[in-house]
Parts: structure tokens; sequence; C-alpha cells
């Protein structure tokens, strides 16, 4: 990484305006070079005047809600707009169930895949398999709803929840039909498929960071591959592969067509995997066109301003630790 | 490692022996189930592929290339108009959302240090991670609301927003790879600042800026969320900014989520469109495009 | 760096040891320096590169700074044209001057500085264009030349100048990435002698090249000083000794000595000169 340096002022300068402490890039130099240097600035200016719109307009869209439910919004598990009940719970719990187990089924599956292509797998066979997470990468959302819903949920019904209902149902709660097929459990599968490329991608460039020393010392100690990986490397690794798993459960979180295709739409708390659910993102899609009355729209715009603000925590802290590594692993 | 002695000197006692094999069969399992996440991960994407093969391809014909959806029921129809309205939407939003991009970009780039400069770099990760109905919906209430209906120019403005953040971190990280070398050389020649980043700097990261918009507008081609409530639905051919305008993945998932098999048949051809159009613009943008610095 | 407490340091300009304003070599120069620095220092930050430099240099000639690794003479060299301003946490005390003019000076505009200071880098920059734009870029930017046939003339003049025309002249259009090393240099060269300016720095030119190529370059420098003056850093003594007219010697941050190549490297006048020339350390 080359940072690029600014024309630093040579001895004492004269007062610094407030452009001069703020872009000191560009607070010298000919006229030119200043007209350049705000332009660039205003244009980086509006990534947070952006941002701070978007929470401002869907803020104060949201006010009456807030103001209505208050804390309540967020306890409230009756859904009802007719009767202008709005609890957001059922989201809340929906969001959070399907997003927590795709990570709980990714992170094996991405980090295996990982491992596997970092340390195993031959130029000829790592090649096409890691083109070929780039390309699930680069699927839409919608395409995987489209697949999610003919092929897939039909056949978790059959082959896996319905036996599973029928014959645990009655004692494991999580399993206890009936078996519909739309479902946090096909919602957390679908979201699975779709977030271990991505931490699949990031774990990888971890692993590969991990230095030769290392690696060479374990095995030249006599370790097997496995316990070269699993004592040494992934040790070293873990703090970036956090902040992957992390990041993926931040688009997890916000991923919307695909779930609502699979998750069945359902304003619900259950314990069961098989029953139905509803996430935030889904109630914004299927509902925010209907909106009818004033207050219905603010109660969406609420669950819009909570969805936002848990995906920016989320990543946030994600990105925290990807830093927190980056600035370990520069040795 | 001891394996078996031969005859005479050492002989490695039994549990060392036993444990050695425990521990060369653990790595085995274990390797082989790394093999095994692997496979598991491959095999969603043919099934993928291979039933939206299956399932669309008798469908993509002229006819789906040219005509306008039929009416609800009705055999045959096309989406002509999604796929034009797709590529409008995507030209508009690279209209309105790349020129700042990339001035975010360089700004970024050029800003070593700038605590202001860290800060919106962080903001600028923070918008990549914003869900994409959350930005559907603040367009809505800033661009549709204020001109009283959805519109084309709403959805354009949805997806610019989306490739804002995309593209200004891909511009920001190409420039920075430009040797310092360059630039310097740029300066020691009595070249402005600006002359120097635009006529020198910019040239020599052009490739890597570009296979980053490139791989960016495709991604944000296959966005549905932010389109729902913008640009919304247009049964008709259209591409006037003032009105809605239908665009592919809307429109599949339309005909996804309704109950007619005839609907169902057009969405898996459609899907089949458009991840064509997706994987090749951003299969294109990885390998056609060189840097001149590829071969040093 | 840590500060020695030497005698240079401490003893006003016109006593400097090393330094004769009377003796030969300063007596050919014209009146007015091409690069004069007159107790010049310059901090990185807190650390403290250099010390009080004084030293003349003569106008078409070849000077050469030389002396072990970190002593400043790089530091001092881009100092010259400001390209030390990059750095942020710089600063500097006392004077640099071109032909008369303060470098440092208020006013002073550093892209018009760098029109008349040009610079060749240790590692060749060829700019990611043809090898005609490379050259022409900063003569039209800078206004020298203008038009396709006044273009034309400087490229073919400027390559010559750096014994490059022959090699490329029927390949002007190619990307300036093709060249070998040795050529990529020359061809730097030739780009900042397209802006025509008036002193040449050359740091290190030919550290990064093979010895072909090197003999190349050293033959260049010996050429160009009839039309520019030439300031060139190097690592190699001997590259000193048969380039240059005059040698400056840092040590540590100081000049300890400046004088006629030939004196220097035949009969120093300090101790730690001659130490370094006989390769007692360095």
């Amino acid at each position: 990484m080359q940072p690029i340096p600014e024309e630093a002022g040579v001895t004492a300068g004269p007062a610094r305006s407030p452009v001069a402490r703020l872009a000191p890039a560009f607070a010298r130099g000919n006229l030119a070079d200043r007209v350049y240097g705000l332009t660039l600035l205003a244009m980086g200016l509006t990534i947070p005047v952006l941002l701070a719109f978007l929470l401002f307009r869907v803020g104060v869209s949201a006010l009456p809600a807030l103001r209505e439910f208050g804390w309540g919004f967020v306890t409230g598990t009756d859904w009802n707009p007719v009767e202008s009940q709005f609890g957001a719970l059922p989201f809340i719990f929906g969001t959070l169930a399907s997003s927590l187990l795709a990570v709980v089924i990714a992170v094996p599956l991405a980090v295996g895949l990982a491992i596997f292509l970092t340390e195993l797998a031959p130029r000829w066979l790592a090649a096409p398999i890691a083109f070929g997470t780039e390309l699930l990468a680069a699927i839409p959302s919608v395409v995987y709803g489209l697949w999610g819903i003919f092929v897939m949920v039909p056949w978790l019904r059959r082959t896996i929840q319905e036996p599973l209902a029928n014959t645990l149902g009655d004692t494991i709660p999580l399993f206890r039909g009936p078996a519909y097929g739309v479902s946090i459990l096909a919602a957390g599968v679908i979201l699975a498929i779709m977030i271990v490329p991505f931490i699949s991608a990031v774990s990888r460039e971890v692993l590969a960071a991990v230095p030769r020393v290392q690696r060479e010392g374990a095995l030249a100690l006599g370790a097997t591959r496995w316990e070269m990986t699993w004592q040494v490397v992934l040790p070293y690794a873990t703090p970036g592969i956090i902040g992957a798993v992390i990041l993926g459960l931040g688009r997890a979180l916000g991923e919307t067509m695909a779930v609502t295709m699979v998750i069945g739409n359902r304003p619900d708390i259950t314990a069961s995997l098989f029953a139905p659910g509803y996430t935030m993102a889904s109630v914004l899609a299927n509902e925010f066109a209907e909106a009818s009355t004033d207050l219905y729209l603010a109660a969406l715009m609420e669950i819009a301003l909570i969805l936002f603000g848990i995906t920016i925590v989320v990543n946030t802290f994600a990105r925290l630790m990807v830093w927190r590594v980056a600035r370990r692993g520069g040795r | 490692m001891a394996g078996g002695a031969q005859g005479g000197a050492v002989s490695a006692p039994a549990a060392i022996q036993w444990r050695d094999r425990r521990r060369r069969l653990t790595n085995v399992v274990m390797l082989t189930l790394t093999g095994v996440a692997a496979l598991l991960t491959v095999v969603p994407l043919v099934l993928i592929l291979v039933h939206l093969f299956t399932a669309g391809l008798s469908s993509v014909n002229l006819d789906f290339f040219t005509r306008l959806p039929a009416p609800v029921g009705e055999p045959g129809g096309g989406m002509g108009n999604a796929i034009l309205g797709t590529v409008f939407l995507v030209g508009l939003a690279g209209l309105l959302g790349l020129p700042v991009a990339i001035g975010a970009g360089l700004y970024l780039a050029e800003s070593e240090g700038s605590r202001l400069a860290n800060g919106i770099r962080f903001l600028t990760d923070v918008m990549n991670g914003i869900p994409s109905i959350v930005v559907g919906i603040f367009v809505w209430a800033w661009v549709v609301v204020s001109m009283g209906h959805f519109s084309a120019f709403a959805g354009g403005v949805a997806l610019a927003i989306m490739l804002l953040p995309m593209v200004t971190r891909t511009t920001e990280e190409m420039v920075r790879l430009v040797p310092r070398e360059l630039r310097e050389g740029g300066l020691a020649l009595g070249f402005t600042r600006w002359r120097t980043t635009l006529g020198i700097v910019l040239p020599a990261a052009r490739s890597g800026i570009l296979t980053g918009v490139l791989v960016s507008l495709a991604r944000i081609a296959g966005e549905t969320a932010p389109l729902l409530f913008t640009a919304f639905v247009n049964p008709y051919w259209g591409w006037s900014l003032d009105q809605p305008i239908a665009a592919l993945p809307v429109q599949i998932f339309q005909y996804a989520t309704s109950p007619f098999e005839e609907w169902h048949r057009l969405a898996w051809a459609a899907s089949l469109v458009l991840i064509g159009l997706v994987l090749a613009v951003s299969l294109a943008a990885r390998f056609l495009i060189r840097s001149p610095y590829k071969d040093r | 760096m840590p500060e020695t407490s030497i005698q240079a340091s401490s003893m006003p300009s016109s006593q400097t040891p090393g330094l004769r304003p009377e003796g030969p070599g300063q007596e050919d120069s014209p009146s007015v320096a091409a690069v004069e620095a007159r107790d010049f220092s310059f901090w990185y930050g807190g650390s403290r590169a250099l010390n009080d430099i004084t030293l003349t240099v003569p106008e078409r000639k070849v000077t050469a700074l030389i002396g072990p690794s970190g002593c400043g003479k790089s530091t001092f060299l881009r100092s010259i044209n400001r390209m030390n301003d990059l750095i942020p946490g710089t600063r500097h005390d006392g004077e640099i001057l071109i032909r008369g003019t303060s470098v440092y000076r208020g006013d002073q505009d550093v892209v018009e500085l760098r029109k008349r200071v040009g610079m060749v880098f240790q590692k060749s920059n060829p700019f990611p264009k043809s090898i005609y734009d490379n050259v022409a870029y900063g003569a039209r930017v800078n206004g020298v030349a203008r038009g396709r046939r006044a273009l034309d003339e400087i490229v073919e003049r400027s390559l010559r100048q750096a014994a490059l025309w022959d090699e490329v002249k029927d390949r002007l259009d190619r990307s300036a990435l093709g060249l070998s090393g040795g050529q990529q240099q020359r061809l730097c060269i030739a780009r900042a002698l397209a802006v025509q300016p008036d002193v040449l720095l050359m740091d290190e030119p030919a550290s990064a090249l093979d010895p072909i190529a090197t003999q190349k370059i050293e033959e260049l420098v010996y050429e160009l000083k009839t039309d520019y003056t030439i300031v060139i850093v190097t690592h190699n003594m001997q590259q000193a000794a048969r380039v240059s007219d005059m040698t400056a010697f840092f040590y540590m941050g100081q000049l300890v000595e400046i004088g006629r190549t030939d004196d220097i490297f035949t009969n120093p006048r300090e101790e730690r000169t001659e130490a370094y020339i006989t390769g007692r350390f360095g």
C-alpha cells in the first residue's frame, strides 16, 4: 500500500484556515490546484451528506410511530395493521434467527473451503473451485429466491423437514411440524449459500497472509498438515476470520429478496425451525407499497431505521476487527 | 517418524505408535472434510445453473427479447421492456454516480493522514453495508414523494446510491497501487498537482478503475429491492425519466411470486438472461482489461 | 541522526574546512553560481538530517555528492527542488539559492521551480505512455513547445541528447515500459531535458543498472555538462571520480569537504574524507 503524501508545509506556515486544517493537501498551490482540491473534497463529502440525509429522512418519517409506541415497538409481538397494532419483535426475531442460522451453517463450510483452497488443493483444482465461488457471489438475490421457491424449498420439505418433524417433532421443539417448506430453516439455508462465498474469500486472504515461517516451523517439528492448520495457522488467522464472519452476518441481516421468497412471511415467533417467519427486510419489501395509513408507514419506517441501525453496528464491529488484524499482521 | 522398526535397535513403544496412527487418521479425516466442504459449496452453484438452463433456456427466444409481457394468464409474450429497462437504469445510475464516485475515490487516495478523509473512508464502508431495501425506501421518501409518482429517475438515483460506495473504494485502492515514483516523476517535471493526478496517475490506474466500475455496474444490474418503490413496474416499453420503468430483477420477482405457470417459466428465462448479462460483464472486466504495468 | 560535535558545525561558513573560496576550481566558476547553499539545515520531524551545509555548485560542471548511506546527500539533493516538501513533518533552516534566487522564499512557486530544475530518480519511472509522449508531455504542458512540429523537434533533440534516439527512433509510438532498464533511465533523462531546465539533479541514476548501461549513463553525464549544470548523488566513488568536476563529501549530515574532484581523490585535506575514499568505512 503506497500512501501518497501531501505537500506539507516547510517551516511554520501562516495561520491555518479551516480548509487548511481539514484538507491540508489542498490548501496550498496555485488556483487550479486549489479548485481541483476543493472539487475532490466536495465529491468526498457527498457520502457523509447522503448518509446523514438518509438517517434524517427515514428518522423523521418514523417519528409518528416512535412517539406512538416508544419502546413497546421493539417488544411488541402483535403486528396488526388493520387495527393499527404494530409490534416489531417478530421481525427482529426472524431477522436474527435466520441470519444466525445462516452463519452457523456457513462458517464451517466457508472456513473448510478456505482451508481446502489455500492448504490442500492443487492448482488445477483450486482455480475452478475459486472461480465457482466467485460465480456464486455474482448471482443476484432474486435468482436465489427463484431457485429457492421452486427447487430448494420443496426438496427441503420432502427430505429434511417432513422426516424430522414426523420422527422428532414431538420431542424436540426445533423440529416441530407442520412442515411447510417455507420456513426459517429455508431462509437460513439460502442465506448460508449466499454468504459462504464472501466469508470464504476473506478467509482465504487471511489464511494466505499467515507467514510461511510459521507453517514450515510446525511441519518441521513433525506436525501433520491438519495439526499445522488447526494449531498454528488458524489461531493466527482467527481474528481476521471472525471479522469475515461478522461481515457475512451483516450481509445476511440486510438480505431482502431471497429471504422474502422462502421464509413464508408470517409474523410469528416460534421455536421451530420449520415454521414460517418474517424478517424486517421482508416485511418492508412486502408491505411498504400497501401502507395505507400514516401510522402504518411510520411503523415501517421505524423498522427500516432499526434494520439500518443493526446492520451498521454489526458492520462497524466487523471492520474494527478486520482493521485490527491488518495492523497486527503488518509484520 | 516412528514406523515399524526393523529388527534390533529402536522400537517405538506401542502407545506412541497408536497415537501416531490416530494423528494420521485425524489428519486424513479432517482434510477430507474440508474437501467435502468445498464440494458442498459448489453443489448449489451447479444445481442452480443446471436448473436455470433446463427450466429457462427453452423460453429464451427472439420473442423474449422483443415482446412485451402478455396480459395476465395468457401465454406468450416476452420481457423486452424489462431488459431495456435494466440497461437504461444501469446507464442512468452510472451517469449519476460514477463521476462522484471516482472523484471521491481520488480524494481518499490523495488525502493521506487527514482525519476527515479517514472518517469519510469509514463512512463509505458503512454505506457499503446498508441493506438495499433501506436505500430504496430512502429514495422513495426523497425523490418519489417529491415527484409525486414512481419514476425511472428515482430508480436511477437508488442504484446510483448503491454504486457510489463500491466504486469509491475500488477507485481509491487502484489509485493507491500506482507506484509513488510515477507521481514524483510528474511533480519533479514541474507539473501541478492536478495535472499529475489526472494526466499521469489516473491513466496509470485506468484499467483497475475500469474493472472496478464494470464489476460494480454488473452488481447493481441484479438489484431488486432498491427498485421496488422507486422505478416500480411498467408493463410497456418506455424510457422516460418521468415514468415508472420495468426492470429484469423486479420482473423476475413479480413473476416468481405469482400463481401462473407461464410466468414461472418466464421468470426462469429472465433469470438466465440476467445472470448471463451479469457474468458476461464481470468476466469481461476481469479478463479483457489489461494494466500497462501487468507484465513488468 | 546523532549530532556529533565536529568543528565544521560550529565554525562560520567562510572558515568551513574543505571549502576554500579562493582555491582552485572555485576560481573557474562564474560569479553567479548555479546552485548555492548557505547554512542549510534540514529536519525530518525531530531528527536533524543536514547540518549547516554551505557549498557552491558551479555552472556547467558536474558536481558529485558522495558519502556513506544516510549521510544526507540525497536529502540535500531533494531539497534543491523541494521534493522533500512531499514528506510531512519536515522543516529547514538557512537558504538554497538557484542563480541567486532563494528556493524557499515564501512566494516561490514550487511548480515553477521544478520546471527549472530537472530530476532523474534512482529507479526509472517512465509514464505508462508511448516513448514519444513521455518526452513530449512535459514539454507540451510546460509550454516549451506547442504544435506537432515543434514537439517533434524537441523530442528528437532530447532523445539525441540522452543518447537514445538511434535506438528508439523507429518505435516512438510503442510503450515506454517495453524498454530495458538502462533505456528507460535514458528516457527519463530525455524527459527531464525536454523541459529545458537550468540545473539537472540526478539521484544515483545508475545504481539500479547493469555495468554496460551504467557506463552509457556516465558517458551521457559527461557529455551533458557542456550544456547543463549537473548535481549527481552517487555511492560509487569510482563513478564520481570518472564523471565529475567537483566533489562534495557528506558525512552524517555534514559537508566535510568540497573541492575539485582530482584534489579530493588524490589529496584530500580532511581525515574523514581520506578514510572514506580509501575504503576504511562506508
